[in-house]
């Protein structure tokens, strides 16, 4: 994303604040009425890693076009509960083999098409030439899934680990007939309770393998329940304000308020602090209190605090690539806690701050992932500011 | 180092020593500034040590009130009504607080942002103690400049600057009414004694509208308009009345007291109660003897001593039947009883509650019925009044350790060498004795015998010490440099027959430069400039008093003064190691956070907010929280939780139910929290790590105070042979009482089955046990805070039917405690 701006006066510092709602590129959907049957994948592989509370999942389609017309669309589907937290997707097409593949990036937009079965979502990813017909094409699509989790039971003690349920479709939910599939689940432990069997199905360590199935039609779709351990942090930032104020004495200066909460399995009855303090291997395995924080290189002046004063509990390391900050709350987080607190740096101008010739500056700087509200406080005489999004954002809330 | 701009104020004003009057002007200028940037930055220490925050407990609730007051404006803060303190009583913000040093915060907040200099409220409340601080040294100068001159009035600067008393309450962080308080009380002096020496009407409004500053400031305000009044009535009992101490009294009063009266908490205070009531009298005695002295200049001398004796003979029926209408009025009206109150300006205990209601601090609900028995004779009504105090209301009060009398380490900690300055200053003052002179000494000898009440009173005698010194170290430093001057002319008077007619300029500057060189160490910066002055005096008066040949009587030997002058400077060196030193170690702990200093480097104790922090993101925004009434402003402050008690201990009963509470055994005290809606319970251990004020150590007050109103807390309960313990000595009541429980729940396996407890320095006596009622929701890292939630009562067993006890009341809960009997045996 960019923040773009004409040459302005040096005055005073302060105020002009200048309030950029970044809406979601709902970009228009794509005329694909001719593409939906014609095409047909021939294998597909979808891996689904569990290891932490975010969901990341990669998507191996090999797509045939068996059509007559050329077809420049191919379209994913999700069940409506994962497209509501689907946070990121990215697709890329891959070319050669094993060593020599390289992958080229793909625009996926979203799709709006009212009558599909069960209210799935279709995607639409964007090939780099079109399909003819007859051809086909190898294309790599990760996204991740978050808040897909569901911790069962709801409600667990300080001594008890923390089980959550997953909740999928053996079957790849997609529009086109799908020729043979295979779907692999790593859980992060070996601790699994239960998992929904639909044969072939087998477990082996920490990977549950689904598959393969041969000649699913479109659209097919087979519930699967998976409940095992996972005592990874459940941190989600609920609330994410970032004021970034850009100073004309050569700084940029960022303050991120953060409203963090472990959504894990809430945490029921007393908190024992002899427990926690004694017996950390058993007591509140699942509750967190480390953070680490990447930060840009060449970052100063960091602090952490909240809103009663200074948190003591950090430690910065700068690098060359990139700083790391790693922050302690105030008290672990067990599961339902909320702790609030505001992370400030301040960043050389000239590494995010760029002069074009036609006498624009241009402010290149990554807003990270997860942005709820964006401040952009600009130098006073600043004028038309405009904001180029280089990336959608999906999701309203996001994971650290 | 040498300044060679000599502080010149004397009168003759050829060309030369008109520049130098500019010069000297243009230096105590700088000087101020300079002494204005060390008042501000010694107090900066907590801040570089620690970090920007607000310190202790009261000024979180003055940094509350304040972000009240910029988020929602003047009209709504008025009218607060804050429900989140004594619930379920509440508490009238608006009607109760001294609303000076929020409005000055908040005017200084706001006055930033329209400037677009966009500082957070808390950094402005953190920074006012440490600015007003800059103020106040410069009003002090304005005082002892008033007194006895430029020379004075920069030295009391400096040492206000760094007087460790007043930095105790003014470093950086410490946001407490005294912070602007200290500044409007020397400043309403200044203006007093400005106008006494001027006889300006304009100084005198200026001095009542200080007075009003003062007023909405702090409490102490009673101070000022008993003080002025004193000295009044001395001036006129020692014939010194002129109008102009008719301009500096009257219009003040008048004034003053209309404005007084605008303060919300005061209000008609201003008029009714008996700390008010020596202004107005002074107020009628002195339009009597402006009269008197009117009347005396139309009069010839003869006609005037019969017109007097006329006079007071008759004034003397009048006042006798005046006196016995009053006292017929004041026997009749039981709650008005002034005699009593009058009588107990002179009860240091009863001054101390009187202090302590003006200071917002624990002010016991009922004292005025309690405080008015019927008129049986002075004597008995005063052991009577003493009496209730010592058994009802003096725990809450005592239990403040800055409510004590202070000790003599106190005054050496906190005044240092000022302590043996004063003397020589109110030496100093008597010649000559002036009225501004009369008017310092007499602040002096109050606010001693104030601050041997309370020692948080100290601070009101810090400017006057500081004061006092500054005049007797620049009187000192006179005579010195005198003497050392004169023996140089007649140096060079022998040396050179016509020594009489060179510029004394020349003559003096040498060794006036070597001076300074001797003194290099000596960081007050206008002592050299002020011992110049003194020279140049000294110069100006040489001519004539060397045709004399008449040597001046306080003329000391050259060597002596050296000495003196060297070891005056060691004095001053002293002050300033010590007071930095106070500043830097003693006084700039924030008390919030804490740190220890271990062979592995610092430790930091945050304990308080880690459990502030998590009541305020953890619980639900409505609950209830008790503890100690110590914590209750930090945890609506830093937790926005309800609490049942606070810092502001205008309740006594309410106070008394949270301390039988926690006396009392698990089951009574649950009833006890439950009928007061109580969710959680927090209390404060320092067993662990030796934190010593912890609520164990409160722990007796919590008793006292309980059994003060709810008669079956008996302290003794809880004593072991007169001696307060928690091993195996310990008594059972103590070793059940729910605050032994809370603190001790499980603390035995910390340490393996030893439960050493650290600030007692002994094993706990009971290790094992289980709480019924409560459990254990918090506890921070370092065990400092522990915080409990009350559990919901059990689903009755059918069948099973207790003996049904009222839950509504609690004020009869435990009184069925007492029925019951020791139900722990």
């Amino acid at each position: 994303m960019e923040v773009f701006l004409t040459r302005s006066r040096l005055t005073l510092i302060l105020s002009l604040i200048v309030f950029l709602s970044l809406c979601f590129l709902s970009s228009s959907a794509l005329s694909s009425s001719s593409s939906t049957t014609d095409l047909k994948i021939l294998t597909a592989e979808r891996r689904i890693d569990l290891s932490s509370h975010i969901i990341r999942v990669v998507l191996t389609l090999k797509v045939q076009n068996d059509g007559a017309s050329t077809a420049s669309n191919v379209l994913l589907a999700f069940p409506p509960a994962q497209a509501k937290h689907l946070a990121l997707i990215h697709a890329a097409e891959v070319a050669g083999k094993k060593r020599k593949k390289t992958l080229h990036p793909l625009d996926v937009m979203t799709s709006n098409n009212a009558d599909l079965p069960n209210g799935a979502k279709l995607y639409s990813v964007a090939l780099r030439n079109p399909l003819s017909a007859g051809g086909s094409v190898t294309i790599e699509v990760s996204y991740v899934l978050t808040q897909s989790l569901e911790p069962f039971p709801v409600e667990i003690s300080q001594s008890e680990p923390q089980l959550v349920l997953y909740r999928d479709s053996a079957l790849i939910l997609s529009p086109y007939e799908i020729k043979q599939q295979t779907t692999v689940i790593r859980t992060p432990s070996t601790k699994v309770e239960s998992f929904t069997r639909v044969e072939p199905s087998t477990q082996t360590r920490t990977e549950l393998k689904y598959g393969p199935y041969e000649d699913q039609p479109s659209f097919s779709h087979t519930p699967i329940v998976v409940h095992f351990e996972n005592n990874n942090p459940f941190a989600v930032v609920e609330e994410l304000v970032r004021e970034i104020e850009i100073s004309h004495w050569g700084n940029l200066q960022v303050t991120e308020h953060y409203t963090l909460v472990h959504n894990g399995a809430r945490h029921k009855g007393g908190f024992s602090r002899v427990e926690y303090q004694s017996r950390p291997t058993y007591s509140g395995v699942a509750s967190f209190k480390h953070l680490l924080v990447k930060l840009p290189p060449r970052v100063h002046s960091v602090y952490y605090r909240d809103n009663i004063g200074n948190i003591s509990t950090s430690h910065l390391r700068t690098g060359y690539s990139k700083s790391e900050l790693e922050i302690e709350p105030r008290y672990p987080l067990l599961g339902g806690w909320k702790a609030t607190f505001v992370i400030g740096y301040g960043l050389p101008l000239q590494d995010v701050l760029f002069e074009s010739n036609d006498g624009k500056r241009y402010l290149n700087f990554s807003f990270g992932c997860p942005i709820a509200e964006t401040l952009v406080v600009l130098p006073e005489g600043s004028k038309n500011p405009s904001a180029v999004a280089s990336r959608m954002l999906l999701a309203p809330s996001n994971h650290t | 180092m040498a300044v060679p701009i000599d502080n010149n104020l004397t009168k003759p004003t050829p060309p030369s020593s008109t520049l130098r009057f500019a010069f000297g002007n243009v230096l105590a200028f700088f000087i101020l500034l300079l002494i204005g940037v060390l008042a501000f930055s010694i107090r900066l220490f907590s801040v570089i040590k620690y970090e920007s925050v607000i310190h202790e407990f009261d000024p979180y609730f003055n940094y509350r009130v304040t972000q009240f007051l910029t988020k929602n404006g003047i009209y709504d803060f008025w009218n607060w009504f804050d429900d989140r303190t004594w619930y379920p009583l509440g508490r009238v913000i608006g009607g109760t607080v001294y609303p000076g040093l929020t409005l000055t915060a908040g005017t200084i907040w706001k006055v930033l942002q329209s400037l677009n200099i966009p500082l957070s409220v808390e950094t402005v409340c953190v920074f006012t103690a440490p600015v007003f601080s800059a103020f106040a040294s410069w009003a002090a100068y304005l005082l002892t400049k008033e007194v006895k001159g430029t020379g004075a009035g920069l030295t009391a600067a400096v040492l206000l600057a760094m007087v460790p008393s007043y930095i105790s309450r003014s470093v950086a962080g410490s946001y407490d009414n005294e912070a602007v308080a200290i500044f409007a009380l020397i400043f309403t002096f200044y203006l007093y004694v400005k106008t006494l020496n001027t006889g300006s009407l304009f100084y005198a409004t200026l001095n009542s509208i200080a007075y009003f500053y003062m007023v909405c400031s702090w409490g102490g305000y009673t101070f000022i308009i008993n003080l002025i009044p004193m000295h009044v009535l001395l001036c006129i009992v020692t014939g010194r009345y002129s109008s102009r101490l008719y301009i500096a009294y009257a219009p003040l009063v008048v004034l003053g007291t209309l404005l007084a009266a605008l303060v919300p908490v005061v209000g008609f205070n201003a008029v009714m109660t008996s700390e008010h009531f020596a202004s107005f009298l002074v107020f009628i005695v002195i339009h009597v003897v402006a009269l008197a002295y009117y009347i005396k200049g139309m009069l010839s001398p003869k006609m005037f001593k019969v017109a007097a004796t006329l006079v007071v003979s008759v004034g003397l029926v009048v006042c006798c039947a005046v006196v016995a209408v009053l006292v017929a009025v004041v026997a009749s009206s039981p709650t008005k009883g002034w005699s009593g109150r009058s009588l107990s300006l002179l009860d240091p205990l009863r001054l101390a509650l009187g202090w302590s209601r003006a200071l917002d601090l624990p002010v016991p609900g009922q004292r005025h019925s309690r405080l008015a028995p019927s008129v049986p004779g002075y004597k008995t009504q005063y052991q009577a009044v003493k009496k209730t105090y010592a058994s009802k209301y003096i725990p809450i009060i005592a239990s403040v350790s800055e409510h004590q009398p202070p000790t003599w380490p106190s005054y050496f900690m906190d005044l240092n060498v000022l302590a043996f300055l004063v003397p020589a200053g109110i030496i100093a003052c008597f010649s000559p004795l002036s009225d501004a002179s009369s008017f310092v000494i007499l602040y002096l000898v109050m606010s001693v015998y104030f601050s041997g009440v309370m020692v948080r009173l100290m601070l009101v005698l810090a400017p006057a010490a500081c004061i006092m010194s500054g005049i007797a170290l620049s009187e000192a430093f006179d005579v010195f440099t005198r003497s050392i001057k004169f023996y140089i002319s007649n140096l060079s008077e022998s040396l050179q027959i016509d020594a009489g007619d060179t510029v004394p300029g020349n003559n003096v500057s040498p060794p006036s430069d070597v001076l300074k060189n001797d003194k290099k160490e000596d960081m007050l910066k206008e002592r050299p400039s002020r011992k110049n002055k003194k020279k140049e005096k000294e110069n100006i008066e040489k001519p004539s008093v060397k045709s004399k040949t008449e040597k001046r009587p306080l003329v000391l030997p050259v060597e002596a003064s050296f000495f003196a002058l060297f070891l005056t400077v060691l004095l001053g060196g002293f002050y300033v190691v010590h007071s930095v030193w106070a500043a830097a170690e003693a006084y700039s702990a924030p008390s919030i956070v804490l740190t220890s200093h271990s062979h592995d480097g610092l430790h930091v104790f945050d304990d308080f907010r880690e459990a502030y922090a998590w009541l305020s993101h953890n619980t639900e925004v409505d609950d209830k929280v008790a503890s100690w009434w110590d914590y209750g402003y930090q945890t609506t402050a830093m937790a926005n939780r309800t609490v049942i008690v606070d810092n502001n201990t205008w309740n006594n009963t309410h106070i008394a139910t949270v301390g039988t509470a926690m006396s009392s055994p698990e089951k009574a005290a649950w009833e006890i929290f439950n009928s007061l809606d109580v969710k959680y319970v927090l209390v404060v251990f320092g067993g662990l790590v030796g934190y010593p004020s912890d609520d164990i150590n409160k722990f007796l007050w919590m008793v006292r105070i309980g059994g003060g109103v709810f008669p079956h807390i008996k302290e003794p309960d809880y004593l072991r042979d007169g001696q307060y313990r928690i091993d195996s000595q310990a008594t059972p009541t103590m070793l059940n009482s729910l605050m032994y429980k809370l603190s001790y729940f499980r603390f035995v396996e910390t340490d393996g089955g030893k439960g050493y407890d650290r600030v007692r320095r002994t094993e706990i006596g009971r290790k094992h046990f289980k709480l019924t009622h409560f459990e254990e929701v918090f506890t921070t890292h370092h065990w400092m805070v522990r915080i409990y939630k009350l559990k919901p009562q059990k689903n009755r067993i059918r069948g099973k039917t207790k003996k049904s006890k009222s839950k509504t009341s609690y004020t009869t809960t435990p009184r069925s405690g007492t029925v019951k009997k020791n139900p722990w045996h």
